[in-house]
């Protein structure tokens, strides 16, 4: 058995340092890890989708529908667009941040700003982090990922791993205090 | 050994590095750019070079190999066709130094015009053919192909597809072993391909592959894995990962690694084991073909079809086995969130310029970034086919608006790294025919939509060493245009790039317009414009949406007034300003 992790967002949000941070740390816990990424058209404005198998051996990289247990949703509507892949009795956790998507911002689609409320109805298991919000209040909204990786390693129980020295090694030198002060404000949010 | 997580990209390349590759040659295209972006941090050891296409990556990598070293060349599956004609032929050559070629398939189309299965590629062309599976697989099969080339003397192709080249898994690292060296000598026999030499090596090709055929049979990248005599599954690549995952222990495999020349001992061995056949394969029934044709009775794309990528719920789905999986289907609507042109594009400048003329003209496009126009709200162009086309349709399109006493005239769209890929040929062409049309090249001095790459425009190269740029305005006037047809415009200035299409719109005969302003994503142009964005005073904005037409990421509207929601982003092209007629957009921290 694998554990299947997606975390889904807006190209530039880092999902991918994301994933990559925490493949490692499960690497290190002797893991089998897989990670798969689509990008190529990603930075500009798209959802962008990263996923991350850890178990005793893992083979298919990619995690399909209803095979997810925990969506990372670094966008509200995000998480709504990757539910299909979350498997019944999977959980939740998510940012309120909502970007405005071209269609939105032109008037073609409107945004579910109720997506949360119908979210929790739905899924029960759903952690809301106002992870964009703290990294803003820590300077740098860019350390909205490491926030949320917080709270993920939270609820995954990963408390082995020396995350203060990963993240340093995985940050650009001149962040590695505002990513070591959100992780520890995500990791404390998170039930 | 140390075990690191890579992609199998990075793999590759590291397995390259580690076979003792000395040239690597490539033309960026998504999945399979970072294989020549990794194989440059090594470039100490090895010269990595972006080609302007593939077939010159393919040549390039073929000369070193005709002079006696390891050499690849990588690109993604279109690019394949492209680099074709010399495939073909030093497939006859065979080579001196190992020669592979990696092919990056896209099922799918995560980010191409067609998903096209190039497994086709090596019995069409007499090509050895590597499936790897996982980045260890990308790293051994890479150093492995290698031997394979010059133990048989064949071009071996090794074919990936995108999940392969972009998951990331644990590898082993190893050592760089150097071949033993090999010299050039002169063979004209071997290599010049004139009839006469070319009937003699197609003997010796097919004889080769004959060889690898019985090899394979042994190989340890075939293997088989024998659970129980039911249902036995036949599969390479990343569809054993998704066969495995569905399937877990209750059926056999035979796992394949060499997929050509495949082994039809190994095949018949594995089927007098099993009560029944299963092929699991993304893309076209290419194993099922040679499993059928040996008269074995087998299921494969009846259940399983040959559109888009494979994952094991899809595997688990198609066959009937496993659990069905279970999932929470919401009311609500997720928005759609389809790439756009970023913040500051010179892009948008121009189609919003070109859209001024949307009744008088027609536009072919081609694959880029700009690409990104075609959708709304700029619907930019009609037509996108392929590298370079977006200067040669339009010669043929000319002709039959001309037919239909359609007075519109058509206009070629494709950017400066295209321009050098192939575009440059069609150029030629279309001034030679005197057609009537007007070729753009949208200018941004970088490969941007592979994630900025140098071309033969650029100051640097690949492995960050200085070079000479190549100016397409040189090269355009070298096709001898008149120069009053050649205009440059910068796109955000909408009076110029406007002036600049009407020009062309109102005039017969050949215009190109050069649309010429650097990416805004490029390192230097963000530090240009550093604390510089446009701001928008509430009080003046009347809320006519003309900046909204623009379609900047940066802009929203909202409670009846546009305002800047992404400051970060914006770095005050200023097209927005261009719209306003009421002055409440302005350009705050630098003057520009």
């Amino acid at each position: 058995m694998t554990t299947n992790i997606l975390l889904t967002g807006v190209g530039g949000q880092g999902t991918i340092l994301t994933t990559k941070i925490l493949s490692t740390a499960l690497a290190q816990l002797g893991y089998d890890v897989k990670m798969s990424e689509i990008h190529g058209m990603s930075q500009r404005g798209g959802t962008v989708n990263t996923q991350l198998k850890y178990g005793e051996k893992v083979y298919a990289p990619n995690i399909g529908e209803g095979e997810a247990d925990i969506i990372v949703a670094f966008e509200k509507v995000e998480a709504l667009r990757a539910l299909p892949y979350l498997k019944k009795g999977g959980s939740i956790v998510m940012d309120e941040r909502e970007i405005y998507s071209m269609p939105v911002l032109t008037g073609d689609a409107a945004y579910p700003h109720d997506a949360e409320k119908e979210l929790k109805e739905l899924v029960g298991k759903v952690t809301v982090i106002p992870a964009s919000k703290i990294a803003e209040e820590l300077g740098s909204i860019k350390a909205q990922n490491i926030c949320l990786l917080g709270a993920l390693v939270k609820q995954l129980g990963l408390n082995e791993t020396d995350w203060e020295k990963l993240i340093s090694e995985s940050v650009p030198a001149k962040t590695i205090d505002i990513n070591l002060a959100a992780f520890k404000r995500g990791y404390e949010y998170a039930e | 050994m140390q075990k690191i997580i890579m992609s199998g990209d990075e793999a590759v390349a590291r397995g390259a590095w580690e076979a003792g590759v000395s040239v690597a040659a490539a033309y960026p295209g998504t999945p399979s750019t970072e294989i020549l972006e990794n194989m440059a941090l090594y470039k100490d050891d090895v010269y990595a070079t972006w080609a302007n296409n593939e077939k010159i990556a393919t040549e390039i990598a073929l000369g070193a190999s005709i002079g006696g070293l390891r050499a690849f060349a990588a690109m993604k599956h279109v690019g394949m066709n492209v680099a074709g004609d010399p495939i073909f032929s030093a497939a006859y050559t065979g080579v001196n130094g190992g020669m592979v070629i990696i092919s990056c398939d896209d099922p799918g189309c995560h980010s191409s015009q067609n998903e096209q299965d190039n497994r086709w590629y090596a019995p069409h062309a007499k090509l050895a053919m590597l499936e790897p599976s996982d980045s260890q697989e990308c790293k051994d099969f890479m150093k492995e192909a290698f031997r394979l080339s010059e133990e048989f003397d064949l071009l071996t192709l090794l074919r990936l597809t995108t999940r392969v080249c972009h998951s990331k898994s644990l590898v082993e690292q190893g050592e760089r072993v150097m071949p033993e060296e090999k010299k050039y000598k002169s063979e004209f026999t071997k290599f010049t391909m004139l009839p006469v030499n070319a009937r003699k090596r197609h003997v010796i090709v097919e004889e080769n592959l004959e060889k690898l055929k019985e090899y394979s049979y042994t190989s340890p990248l075939n293997r088989m894995e024998i659970n129980n005599s039911d249902i036995g599954v036949i599969t390479s690549g990343i569809s054993y990962m998704h066969a495995r995952e569905a399937f877990g222990d209750s059926v056999s495999y035979l796992k394949l690694g060499i997929t050509y020349p495949l082994s039809d001992k190994l095949i018949k061995d594995f089927a007098a084991k099993v009560k029944t056949l299963w092929i699991v394969e993304e893309g076209d029934g290419y194993l099922e073909a040679t499993v059928r044709g040996l008269g074995l009775e087998c299921v494969g794309k009846e259940k399983l079809s040959c559109q888009g990528e494979l994952d094991a719920a899809r595997v688990r789905a198609a066959f009937g086995v496993g659990e069905t999986t279970e999932t929470y289907t919401a009311e609500a609507q997720a928005p759609a969130r389809p790439p756009v042109l970023c913040a500051g594009c010179p892009h948008r400048g121009f189609y919003f310029a070109l859209n001024a003329f949307k009744d008088k003209l027609v536009a072919v496009g081609d694959i880029g970034c700009y690409s990104l126009g075609a959708s709304a709200p700029f619907f930019g162009f009609d037509i996108a086919i392929c590298m370079g086309s977006g200067f040669s349709i339009p010669i043929g399109l000319s002709k039959a608006l001309e037919k239909q006493n359609d007075s519109r005239k058509v206009f070629g769209l494709l950017g400066d790294s295209t321009f050098f890929h192939s575009g440059f040929n069609s150029l030629v062409d279309a001034v030679h025919s005197g057609a009537n049309v007007c070729l753009c090249v949208l200018d941004n001095s970088i490969t941007a939509m592979t994630g900025h790459q140098e071309n033969s425009g650029t100051q640097k190269n690949l492995m960050g060493y200085e070079v000479p740029p190549v100016s397409i305005l040189e090269m355009i006037y070298a096709t001898g245009i008149a120069k009053e047809r050649v205009i440059i415009a910068d796109p955000i200035d909408q009076e110029a790039m406007q002036a600049a299409i009407k020009t062309a719109v109102e005039n017969e005969g050949v215009y190109v317009i050069i649309s010429k302003r650097p990416c805004a994503l490029l390192k230097e142009v963000i530090k240009a414009n550093a604390g510089i964005r446009c701001e928008i005073d509430a009080d003046k904005c009347v809320g006519c949406k003309r900046c909204m037409k623009v379609a900047c990421p940066s802009l929203a509207f909202e409670n009846k007034k546009a305002w800047i929601a992404d400051p970060a982003n914006c770095n005050g092209c200023g097209l927005c300003m261009q719209m306003c007629k009421v002055g409440a957009i302005s350009r705050i921290g630098g003057a520009k």
